[in-house]
């Protein structure tokens, strides 16, 4: 029970103080590539300082430590069950010690009772396999980047976007033009086309656990990812919307099988402070590795 | 880099132009959502936060209370201000703030009250919440923080040198709706 609940104290810690190398990596790309003397150079600067600060005092990198999705790979056999009465007391212990902030609302009585559990809160997504392996993946996903996230249903005539992937193009430059610097951006996105509303935006948070530096296996995927982040970053919208060079620092994208009267395409959009994390897991829950 | 220190004259505020780098340093309160929301259904503030010639800042910090009763504030970067479009113009006018510190930017409503009543909207860096922490000099109070909780509460801050970027000014200069218009152009050209 104590080691599973360490390890995922830590997870939480970790995601919450740490980004990603991947991340890290093209933020400073995104920096060295910015116009010398802007105020989107100078964004890029205050975000590089407060990455190095956030790991070095194991403070939260962003005070919105975000919706909390745990997604766990698990044999056949896994007490789901202890795992997720685990997670709570873990969040409730992480909420303590301050790797996050008290944000959870009961929607009802507007009451923030300030230990992150609660109807929904935190999230665990189980997916059992065949292999021993216990894999917990983690993002931590703040409210400014959910609330610029967008589902399109198409045909949409507005934007003239058909049912093709010529539509699914115009929506989601769309999403990325209205997000403008709302969300925190330079931003990542992910889009799921097809699925119904619910699916379509969890297949599209799911491609959070990709690596920024992957390539979709699918070719007529990874030829929309490349172009719609080519095309985002000449639109000038920049770090915080400041205007520049780096708009999105990534698109991944995926599809799921649609009903013939349904056409969402659904877009989450992920801030800079991309805080996801991973680890393996022993049987009796001591860290094995970590994922990112 | 410009200093502003509360409280901030009408003067200093109208000098500001969209695009200046700005430092601040003195008192601000937090208020996001639930002040916002209150103070429009006519709430009433306590005494002690005085708004005039001050500044609000969009923010939901992370505070840890100390053994002595204090509070250290660890994480402090802006929220999304644009929620607060229904309310910013209004709070603007009547309690007479002379800036505003958020992400994202307000819309047509607040850059009026901006422009009528003298008051900036200073943007600070989204999700740089250690930088800005380490700004918060000290945590001088909190009010509402039973009511609202603690992201929502009202905290009184002192900070210095804390950075920003005038992005909407007291003459109806916007970086957004620049940056909007100038995006939809490049947009339209490669659909």
């Amino acid at each position: 029970m104590n080691a599973l609940k360490d390890s995922l104290i830590e997870l939480i810690r970790r995601t919450s103080v740490e980004l990603p190398d991947d991340v890290n990596q093209a933020l400073v790309r995104s920096l060295e590539n910015e116009k010398k003397g802007t105020i989107a150079e100078s964004a890029l600067k205050i975000i590089d300082q407060n990455i190095e600060l956030a790991k070095r005092k194991s403070q939260p990198i962003c005070q919105d430590t975000g919706s909390i999705l745990f997604y766990v790979d698990c044999p056949v056999g896994f007490d789901q069950i202890h795992f997720e009465e685990t997670t709570r007391a873990a969040v409730t212990e992480a909420t303590k010690k301050g790797y996050l902030r008290q944000n959870s609302v009961d929607s009802l009585t507007g009451k923030n009772d300030g230990t992150n559990v609660g109807p929904g809160a935190p999230t665990v997504h189980f997916h059992q396999h065949r292999s021993a392996e216990i894999a917990v993946r983690l993002a931590l996903k703040g409210g400014g980047c959910e609330n610029v996230g967008a589902q399109y249903s198409l045909p949409n005539e507005k934007l003239q976007a058909n049912r093709d992937l010529d539509g699914c193009r115009k929506v989601i430059l769309d999403a990325v033009l209205q997000a403008q610097g709302k969300g925190c951006g330079p931003g990542i996105l992910g889009v799921c086309i097809g699925g119904d509303r619910a699916t379509g935006y969890e297949f599209s948070k799911q491609q959070f656990f990709r690596k920024l530096d992957d390539r979709n296996s699918n070719p007529e995927l990874d030829a929309l990812e490349q172009d719609i982040l080519k095309i985002a970053n000449e639109l000038g919208i920049g770090p915080m919307g400041f205007g520049g060079k780096t708009t999105l620092l990534g698109v991944k994208a995926c599809s799921a099988n649609r009903l013939p009267a349904s056409f969402f395409v659904s877009i989450s959009y992920m801030c800079w402070a991309y805080r996801r994390q991973g680890v393996t897991l022993s049987v009796v829950g001591e860290i094995t590795g970590w994922l990112y | 880099m410009i200093s502003l220190t509360t409280p901030i004259t009408e003067e200093k505020i109208r000098a500001l132009k969209v695009g200046d780098a700005v430092s601040i340093s003195g008192i601000i309160f937090t208020g996001r959502d639930a002040v916002h929301k209150y103070l429009h259904d006519g709430g009433v503030l306590p005494p002690e936060v005085n708004l005039r010639d001050g500044i609000i800042y969009h923010c939901g910090p992370v505070m840890m209370k100390q053994p002595d009763g204090s509070w250290r504030c660890t994480a402090a970067g802006p929220t999304t201000s644009i929620r607060e479009e229904p309310y910013q113009g209004d709070i603007i006018r009547k309690f007479g703030v002379r800036g505003v510190i958020g992400k994202g930017g307000l819309g047509d409503k607040t850059l009026a009250a901006c422009k009528d009543a003298g008051c900036v909207y200073l943007h600070a860096i989204g999700g740089a919440a250690q930088v800005l922490a380490e700004c918060v000099k000290q945590v001088r109070a909190v009010y509402f923080l039973e009511e609202f909780g603690s992201p929502e509460a009202i905290w009184e801050l002192a900070v210095e040198n804390f950075p920003a970027v005038v992005t909407m000014d007291s003459h109806n200069g916007s970086l957004h709706k620049e940056v909007f218009a100038a995006s939809s152009a490049e947009l339209a050209k490669r659909l």
